[in-house]
């Protein structure tokens, strides 16, 4: 909301065009989803069978909470995709600068300082 | 979906993007922050499994309580939102309420994060003990250290809500301290998972 009136005015000329932010009850579901999914989680943890997938299954839960709380807590999902744009980009690079580093440390132990 | 009481989430701005320039940065800067956690966590996956003196995360890391901890940092993001929703309609008691909570939940993170690191340094963790004391103590520290100023931040907005003074009209600035909230949980569920439950 803004006091400023031309930005009132230019709001009112986009009437039709503006998105929606979910209302609360959208809000308490995502919120017992995400309680779900980190129950889930530590299950997961705790079971011996699981341990093959576990990074997996760790790693998808994971970003299926991330990836909720952005779209519907951040309201990614319902703004201007330039704002997905700004976070998203630098987002992108620190996945990469974090998965360049364990492959070069880790998978690639030729390269570990001796 | 719930679109029942849908509000405006986009208006139109006098500026040459038509967004609000002070959300815009706000964005921009928590793209900055990604860079900044993503860099405190590749250097804790880089140095994982390399400490030669105990204790080694293993032995140490308390998956139960940080469980307990993680949800009640989800359960703050709630919080926020419900501000936000408050304020968006006027609404000051719910504004206040809710504020307040999440603020709460936020404190109590804190304090959850306090009593690990007790335990931890009686445990004979400490930032000079080993390679996973170093990353570790930095990662979360930096992170708790956002929790607590979002904290701040969050009751700076109360004592305004309670003084009348964040109508409907402010509801951008709730957000834009929501957006900040909501940041901290995200990297906390990467955290969560990366350090704590990925072996």
């Amino acid at each position: 909301m803004s006091t400023n009136p031309a930005a009132a005015s230019a709001a009112h000329e986009i009437e039709h065009d503006v998105h929606t932010h979910p209302g609360w009850k959208t809000y308490v579901v995502i919120g017992a989803i995400l309680t779900v999914i980190t129950a889930v989680e530590v299950a997961v943890f705790y079971i011996p069978a699981m341990r093959p997938v576990l990074t997996p299954i760790l790693l998808a839960l994971s970003a299926a909470k991330f990836i909720i709380v952005v779209m519907f807590y951040m309201h990614l999902k319902f703004d201007s995709r330039l704002f997905s744009s700004v976070f998203v980009t630098p987002l992108i690079l620190a996945i990469a600068v974090v998965i360049s580093l364990v492959i070069l440390f880790k998978v690639t132990p030729l390269y570990y300082p001796q | 979906m719930n679109h029942a009481a849908a509000l405006p989430a986009e208006e139109h701005f006098e500026t040459s993007t038509g967004l609000n320039t002070f959300k815009l940065g706000f964005w921009v800067f928590l793209g900055s922050e990604t860079l900044f956690f993503g860099s405190l966590i590749a250097t804790y996956m880089v140095y994982k499994g390399a400490s030669v003196t105990p204790p080694y995360p293993s032995q140490i890391l308390n998956i139960p309580l940080t469980s307990i901890s993680t949800f009640v940092l989800l359960m703050s993001s709630l919080a926020m939102v419900l501000a936000l929703a408050g304020v968006q309609r006027g609404n000051r008691a719910q504004t206040l309420t809710w504020l307040l909570a999440t603020a709460a939940l936020g404190s109590l993170f804190l304090g959850f994060q306090a009593f690990e690191f007790t335990e931890f340094y009686h445990k004979g963790l400490t930032l000079q003990t080993n390679l996973f004391g170093s990353t570790f103590f930095i990662l979360t520290g930096f992170h708790g250290a956002h929790v607590t100023v979002g904290v701040i931040w969050l009751l700076m907005l109360w004592v305004q809500a309670l003084r009348g003074r964040l109508g409907a009209e402010r509801a951008l600035t709730v957000e834009i301290a929501g957006l900040y909230w909501h940041f901290v949980d995200i990297v906390w569920i990467a955290i969560f998972t990366l350090i704590y439950l990925l072996e």
